[in-house]
């Protein structure tokens, strides 16, 4: 059973861990900061691009992988201050329906990389009301422990997309940093999805 | 214009449009990113119209700069077409096609740099080059009609041959200034 944190909520590297469990060949993209500190927690791989900029894209680049890898499932996990940003993706990919697509927001309601400053999640703003007035038929609120399991059986499900979002605790964890080489990044995913010829493109 | 002029191009004022949709289909175009132009919406149809390329139209174009990255990871070329204005919404997401070294061709249509008359278009249309170039953007641009084609063959050759953000910007001399009745 996923750990709470100190809050009550649940702990984030704990449910990222859980998500990514026995994840076979899934492409995870990860927003930037705390989210790719998770993902790289849990373990860095090719099939990981932890992201180290360009706010607010993060599920646009898991629309643009989806469409170009439709028998991979493809798992985007960032933060609501991320998501936020980019809230308008949520109306673009809801009108491609990309089935192997899942948006996971761990959502601490405050922007933790800058100093805790609250986000409107803070203050009622709804990410799983707009990704359902986008059209997404799939979403899922995670609040508790018990519910972990569920969440991740419709992550490897497909029959997306699906918008996810899971109140988390809001502690800051030990760094745990990617490589930062974004060239290197793009290469070893392309590789891992495509073999060699990757490289010969 | 002397119609039988040998050096004019038959059609090439009206047909570039499809001389674009023949490029990317020549260098394998499957993801079309847009934000609707007038100046684009006969190469829009074209697209919409062809079952192998995936055509999104974007809520605000920096989505697409996001999602040709996403595209390039999974092997499929796209091509990003946008109004001049648009650019300016591009701006931080293009660090991303620095860091990553994506190829990210970018098809423009400009407004506000030839004969405009919406004062809003002149401050984006005139720092449209500045701005992709100071994002490390190569940018060349086609102001005839005969110009186009080639520039964006270059435009497309480079982006995916060297691994970087390229830019068409086709002039609004040769698209025409919008007079809201005006004329």
């Amino acid at each position: 059973m996923v750990a709470l944190g100190k809050s009550g909520k649940l702990h984030r590297r704990e449910l990222v861990k859980a998500v990514l469990e026995d994840r076979g060949d899934m492409l995870v993209i990860a927003g930037l900061g705390a989210p790719a500190w998770d993902i790289t927690a849990v373990g860095d791989r090719p099939e990981n691009l932890p992201l180290w900029g360009g706010m607010g894209g993060a599920a646009m680049i898991g629309l643009g992988l989806a469409l170009a890898q439709p028998s991979r499932k493809v798992l985007v996990i960032t933060g609501d201050g991320e998501m936020l940003m980019g809230v308008g993706a949520l109306a673009t990919i809801a009108v491609q329906r990309p089935a192997n697509l899942s948006i996971l927001v761990q959502d601490n309601e405050h922007y933790g990389e800058t100093g805790m400053q609250e986000t409107a999640t803070k203050h009622g703003v709804d990410l799983v009301a707009m990704a359902k007035g986008a059209g997404f038929a799939r979403t899922l609120l995670v609040t508790r422990p018990e519910e972990v399991p569920g969440l991740r059986a419709a992550i490897h499900a497909g029959g997306g997309p699906l918008f996810a979002l899971a109140k988390i605790d809001e502690t800051s964890l030990p760094l745990v940093l990617p490589p930062r080489e974004g060239a290197f990044l793009q290469a070893r995913m392309r590789e891992a999805v495509m073999g060699p010829a990757a490289h010969l493109a | 214009m002397d119609r039988d002029a040998p050096e004019t191009r038959p059609g090439a004022a009206e047909d570039w449009p499809d001389r674009i949709y023949d490029l990317l289909k020549l260098h394998n175009i499957r993801q079309v990113a847009l934000v609707p132009d007038a100046g684009h919406s006969r190469l829009i149809r074209r697209c919409l119209a062809d079952n192998t390329m995936k055509v999104v139209t974007l809520t605000t174009e920096e989505e697409g700069v996001a999602m040709l990255a996403g595209a390039w990871l999974g092997g499929d070329r796209g091509v990003l077409l946008m109004q001049s204005s648009g650019v300016g919404n591009c701006i931080n997401m293009l660090s991303l096609s620095h860091i990553h070294r994506t190829p990210m061709p970018m098809i423009v249509t400009m407004r506000g740099d030839f004969g405009e008359f919406n004062p809003a278009q002149i401050s984006m249309g005139n720092a449209t080059q500045a701005v992709l170039e100071a994002m490390g953007t190569l940018v060349k641009r086609a102001d005839t009609p005969e110009d186009i084609a080639p520039t964006v063959d270059a435009t497309i050759r480079m982006a995916f041959n060297t691994f970087r953000p390229t830019a068409t910007l086709i002039g609004q001399r040769i698209i025409g200034a919008k007079t809201f009745g005006k004329d």
